[in-house]
């Protein structure tokens, strides 16, 4: 994504100055030049779509190649007419343990969406205290860096044993495992705001209230986006697995519910669409932190 | 001339790794209504950390600093302090850092045009109004240190704190804004208090320059008063043998009396 942004400018910048001495030296209009523009247009094209079509035929290669070989694997064209099968109806509802493909992502998107949100609601305010407070990120430093490395699968019983119910237990667990990044990210943030803004704030005489809204908040924010990428990233790997151990409706749940119906053509449409849902995510944030960076604006 | 700030037997030493460490000692001075001071000295003179000591925004370890007979306890809006490198908060416009400022001075007590009429007054006065609605980084660097000359300025401070205000600036364009705050300050009469390690600006600026003896432990090694008239004129000056003369008084005390030995 981004080698397209960055191409484009030097491209231009290649091909403006021979426009202008050609138009200084002969007032004719120079054929050559826009051929050569548009041979120049036609190269970056080339050069931003021929090596992600390699790679793609690559795995495609491959893919039909180990699907020949090992005959339980379908291949491409196999999952191709799967696929368009699937996704001629993906809303459709037999029961709670058989619905569209939709369905099921959007109730792993909700999950996800819960449990970062409260995360999110916990996590920054956390942040900010520990970014502020020596005292706090002393005493919390520990505790956090003890918890952090933990899979946030093995808080799953605890989900469990305390909600009575799967579904509120996988949300849990992406709680637990948004809230980390939220906090550092956020508390990494708040310690790396210039001390210049903070010197700015005690000469104007600022009240705290307006410090955190008008300096920190403002200042904070790009790393709070970065924490949230991660958080929601992360986010989105685990929910596949917790979804597997509990059940219901979801992505992984669907997963392993077509592993058991043996349709292997599902699974990998399955590692497909979520790939795709989770890049989606990943740009979405993306294009609301460039959005926010005061550097870029 | 009634002192509008004193500063009585200052010194300030922090705590390092390699024990206390002593940055200045016995600093006496003060400063009258309306005059314009320098305070230069080779880089580690302690000039900045005397600076920040009138702007409250460090306490002193020992003796008392006074602004209008009352110690000062802490940084405030009636000291206001232009940056070295600026400070402008990038999230907000030119006008929108002004305002920050003159709304937490103001704004008890004036109504929302006057506040905008203040800052506006103030970015016209170092002739910034085109770029009111512009982010810092989308000006120039000279630009954003007038941004916050006027952003002090608006504030209609007792004194004015510059911290090597032109220092990061090239030579063009540091000359074009010290004319334009030698300006400002006849315009106002402003109280100004400015660090600098620039001869010139030092002498074309100032009604006095203190020089400032080498750290560890530094103190004021000599006071120069320069009676040049006001409003002073670069060009003419240039040709002037009295600012020749300050001049030299200022760099022998630099470089005969207090010449750095590593520098």
């Amino acid at each position: 994504m981004s080698t397209v942004v960055a191409l484009k400018p030097v491209v231009a910048a290649a091909t403006a100055p021979p426009r202008s001495v050609a138009a200084a030296a002969e007032p004719a209009p120079p054929p050559p030049v826009s051929h050569h523009e548009a041979a120049g247009r036609l190269r970056d094209v080339l050069r931003n779509v021929i090596p992600p079509v390699f790679g793609f035929g690559l795995l495609l290669g491959i893919w039909a190649l180990v699907a020949m070989k090992a005959g339980a694997i379908p291949g491409p064209g196999q999952t191709w007419v799967a696929a368009v099968k699937l996704f001629a109806d993906p809303f459709y509802r037999n029961g709670p343990n058989d619905q569209g493909i939709g369905w099921n992502v959007l109730a792993s998107l909700q999950r996800v969406g819960i449990g970062f949100g409260v995360a999110a609601a916990i996590g920054i305010p956390m942040g900010f205290l520990l970014g502020r407070f020596n005292f706090m990120n002393r005493m919390l430093d520990p505790i956090i860096s003890l918890l952090r490395p933990v899979s946030p699968l093995a808080w799953l019983p605890i989900g469990l044993l305390v909600f009575k119910k799967a579904d509120p237990a996988a949300t849990w667990t992406i709680f637990i495992c948004s809230i980390w990044p939220m906090i550092l990210n956020t508390a990494e943030g708040v310690r790396r705001v210039p001390q210049d803004y903070l010197n700015v704030a005690r000469v104007l005489g600022l009240p705290e209230t307006k410090v955190i809204t008008r300096i920190l908040f403002p200042a904070v924010l790009p790393y709070m986006l970065t924490g949230i990428r991660l958080s929601i990233g992360t986010a989105w790997l685990v929910i596949v697995a917790a979804e597997m151990l509990t059940g219901g409706v979801g992505i992984g749940f669907w997963v392993w519910d077509e592993w058991n119906n043996l349709k292997v053509e599902h699974i990998v449409i399955a590692i497909f669409v979520i790939g795709i849902v989770g890049l989606i995510l990943e740009q979405m944030l993306l294009f609301l932190a460039k959005r926010f960076s005061y550097e870029s604006r | 001339m009634n002192a509008l700030v004193k500063i009585e037997r200052v010194g300030q030493s922090f705590n390092t790794k390699s024990g206390r460490f002593t940055a200045l000692r016995d600093i006496d001075l003060e400063i009258s209504k309306g005059e314009v001071v320098s305070l230069i000295g080779h880089s580690g003179c302690g000039k900045s950390t005397l600076l920040n000591l009138i702007a409250g925004l460090t306490l002193p370890s020992t003796g008392v600093l006074l602004c209008e007979d009352r110690e000062i306890p802490g940084p405030g809006p009636e000291r206001a302090v232009v940056f070295q490198n600026h400070s402008l908060l990038p999230w907000m416009t030119c006008f929108e850092n002004v305002m920050l400022g003159v709304e937490q001075v103001f704004g008890r007590k004036e109504g929302k045009p006057k506040l905008k009429s203040r800052v506006e007054e103030a970015l016209a006065m170092v002739h910034m109004e085109h770029a009111m609605h512009k982010y810092p980084h989308e000006i120039s660097g000279g630009m954003k240190q007038r941004i916050g000359i006027a952003r002090a300025f608006a504030m209609e401070p007792k004194i004015l704190l510059m911290d090597e205000p032109f220092g990061a600036l090239d030579a063009l364009t540091r000359a074009a804004l010290q004319d334009e705050l030698n300006g400002v300050m006849a315009k106002t009469g402003a109280t100004v208090v400015m660090v600098t390690h620039d001869v010139d600006e030092a002498v074309l600026l100032s009604d006095r320059i203190v020089m400032m003896t080498n750290g560890p432990a530094a103190t004021i090694g000599e006071i120069l008063e320069v009676k040049l008239e006001r409003p002073r004129d670069r060009l003419a000056l240039a040709h002037d043998p009295a600012f020749g003369e300050y001049r030299a008084a200022v760099f022998e005390f630099l470089y005969r009396k207090q010449l750095k030995k590593a520098a």
